[in-house]
């Protein structure tokens, strides 16, 4: 039987730390089966050998912050057959869409001698908002695991098992008691998309919304239940604006409360 | 010969980067490490943040070293507000801490680094004739990534570390698991350094300023002076009077320089030299057995300087595990914030990672300020690049190239990290 070709891979990476991408080189023990099924054809960080496109799979790291990557990524568009979004960079703008809610001179003239000089966009924005996206998997950093289940996911030519359900049924299935009601401790679970095995809670500490807003979010009824708690409302904005600040129920939220 | 040798976009490293060597009539005309990853402003927007946000947000700036921006981040805020931490909280931060440097040396050393000593495009390449050398150092990679997670939670960005300890100490139960795991790794550590040990490496040394912190007791991890092997010995919060960043127009990252005395080199090598007498007495022997004595001086070296520090590493942690006490009686500081800056230093796998915030009474941070070793390095690279290149002038041309793209692999660049402020003020091309 001949052999099939393999699939081609690309990892691509805009603004962002790296740790989506490093998330697929953490599977240690799954690492070797991939590539035996799919053939890493674009990916910097790991190979210098670089196969032209088109691609059949891109997982696209990181925001877009410069015009150069808002033109680099509809090349990677054109490149890709299927383009997974990885990570809150990628599908909310990351923690550096902090800046969407300031104004950029101003912010960059605080800091930088030479503002006339800037190379960068006003807004980070995710790929979503430049580019048509297949599917997109959340967190701050992505889940491997859940990585691989979207790997073999389009191996296999079917949809992806991600659960866009929030924090709060993870904390359930896994026996825990809700720390905000027991202990009165502010914790974004209940409006947060699950992905993390709620983590945070078994810390003894809220969740903060790295994996960003789960499915139809009420994050307008959590900050009041935070305000209940004591929250001050420059906390509460805070809270919204982390590693997801530029996603819209935490955006909007955030917004309503300045 | 006049020639240029370029690459564009720099490959097993963390972030985006180029190279250009640009040589006429013989001589080495220019010399540019090109940092074009976007910046990403995490200096001015961690004003206004919370002192508390600190260790979470700077985590992001490397998902390759968040541990490390996390303990430099809570040292430098205890330090402002006056907490001393407990023994266990200490050895704990240091475990957590050790296992990134597990877990980052055992990357660099398998999947970045070697395949260009055996001549290979990448590791996937190289686990077709070395199937087990490269499953040795995936496995070794996970015990590192197994300890961050033990104890921060999980391994990137991990979440349990906080101004004044943690939210949540392990259980010695949730911690003993590791050893059985640490004991295979030091095995592993130890076939590393014998492995790596024989690699071809290139004649060609440089005279350093090799800067470490310096601990009186231990191998710097989380603390210690800030040293040289030219008289420097400060402690953190002088770090402003003796470094500066400078701005070139072709990176975005800046550069570092010692205001006395220019360019410098922190990292693996750095550390083994000012600290060679602090290292296990097992990893100070495999560093004989390897052929380094107790200075190395040849950056391509710097291979075995980080398999011997993986062992160290695997020691320190077991040695970590089996004085935990039981943590019933551990308690976080209790944090009470007020008005002052505070400094740190602690040495990321890459090397040495300062930290230093100004905080006002709310303890909200009005400014912050944050130098990442790659920062501190590419003066160093773009030395090393040009001493090296106007040696190998004969070579083909495409083998200088690759042995270009080595020269700074030697250092394992974090580009994330360099450029997480940088001065806008890039001319692209």
């Amino acid at each position: 039987m001949a052999d099939k070709p393999k699939p081609k891979l690309a990892v691509w990476k805009f603004g962002s730390c790296s740790g989506c991408q490093l998330a697929l080189l953490d599977l240690e023990d799954e690492l070797l089966d991939i590539v035996g099924v799919v053939d890493i054809a674009h990916f910097p960080e790991a190979t210098r050998a670089a196969v032209n496109g088109p691609y059949d799979l891109s997982l696209v790291e990181g925001s877009i912050t410069t015009p150069h990557d808002a033109e680099r990524i509809q090349k990677v568009r054109r490149e890709s057959k299927f383009l997974v979004a990885v990570g809150a960079c990628a599908t909310s703008g990351g923690i550096q869409a902090l800046r969407n809610f300031r104004d950029v001179k101003e912010l960059v003239s605080i800091v930088y001698a030479t503002p006339e000089y800037i190379s960068t966009l006003d807004k980070s924005t995710p790929v979503g908002e430049h580019v048509h996206v297949d599917y997109e998997l959340r967190g701050c950093p992505i889940n491997k695991k859940q990585l691989v289940e979207v790997i073999s996911a389009f191996l296999h030519g079917r949809k992806p098992n991600t659960p866009p359900h929030s924090v709060c049924i993870e904390c359930k299935q896994s026996g825990m008691p809700c720390i905000m009601v027991t202990q009165g401790v502010p914790c974004l679970g209940p409006v947060t998309h699950a992905g993390c095995g709620a983590l945070c809670p078994s810390y003894n500490r809220g969740c903060y919304g790295c994996f960003g807003p789960m499915e139809t979010p009420n994050a307008e009824s959590l900050s009041r239940q935070w305000e209940r708690l004591g929250v001050e409302n420059k906390d509460i904005i805070r809270a919204l604006r982390t590693f997801n600040a530029g996603a819209e129920a935490f955006r909007k939220e955030s917004e309503a409360r300045e | 010969m006049s020639k240029t040798l370029k690459v564009d976009y720099l490959a097993r490293v963390e972030g985006e980067g180029g190279l250009l060597v640009r040589v006429k009539d013989d001589k080495i005309a220019e010399v540019k490490l090109k940092i074009f990853e976007p910046p990403r402003f995490f200096e001015a927007l961690l004003r206004g943040r919370k002192y508390s946000e600190a260790p979470d947000i700077t985590a992001r700036i490397c998902g390759i070293c968040p541990v490390a921006y996390q303990i430099t981040a809570v040292r430098a805020l205890e330090g402002a507000f006056g907490i001393a931490v407990g023994e266990q909280i200490r050895a704990l931060r240091r475990l957590i801490h050790l296992g990134e440097w597990i877990e980052s040396h055992a990357l660099h050393v398998y999947m970045l680094h070697a395949p260009d000593f055996l001549g290979y495009e990448d590791s996937i390449q190289m686990a077709k004739d070395y199937p087990d050398v490269v499953q040795r150092g995936l496995q070794l990679k996970k015990v590192g990534n197994e300890v961050v997670a033990a104890v921060g939670g999980r391994e990137i960005h991990p979440i349990n570390v906080r101004v004044g300890g943690f939210y949540r100490l392990p259980e010695g139960r949730e911690l003993f698991p590791l050893v059985k795991r640490l004991e295979w790794a030091r095995e592993a550590a130890l076939e590393t350094v014998r492995w790596v040990a024989a690699f071809p490496f290139p004649q060609f040394e440089r005279d350093y300023t090799f800067v470490a912190l310096r601990h009186p007791q231990e191998y710097p991890v989380n603390e210690g002076r800030i040293v040289s092997n030219k008289g420097l010995d400060i402690s953190a919060d002088r770090y402003d009077d003796h470094f500066v960043e400078e701005h070139v127009p072709y990176s975005n990252a800046l550069q570092s320089a010692l205001k006395e005395g220019g360019e410098y080199l922190v990292g693996p090598l750095a550390r083994y030299n000012l600290n060679y007498n602090r290292l296990s007495g097992a990893a100070r022997e495999a560093a004989q057995s390897a052929g380094l004595a107790g200075i190395c001086r040849n950056p391509f070296k710097g291979i075995i300087v980080r398999a011997v520090e993986t062992l160290y590493a695997c020691d320190e942690s077991l040695r970590i595990i089996s004085n935990y006490k039981v943590p019933r009686m551990l308690h976080a500081a209790e944090v009470r914030p007020r008005a002052n800056t505070g400094y740190a230093c602690t040495e990321a796998p890459r090397g040495v990672l300062y930290h230093r915030y100004r905080i006002d009474d709310d303890g909200d941070i009005v400014d912050a300020k944050i130098v990442p070793p790659t920062a501190q390095n590419q003066k160093s690279i773009e030395s090393d690049l040009r001493e090296f290149v106007s040696r190998n002038l004969n070579q083909p041309e495409e083998k200088l190239v690759w042995q270009c793209e080595q020269t700074v692999r030697n250092y394992d660049p974090c580009i994330s990290c360099a450029t997480h402020l940088l001065k806008p003020s890039v001319v692209r091309e």
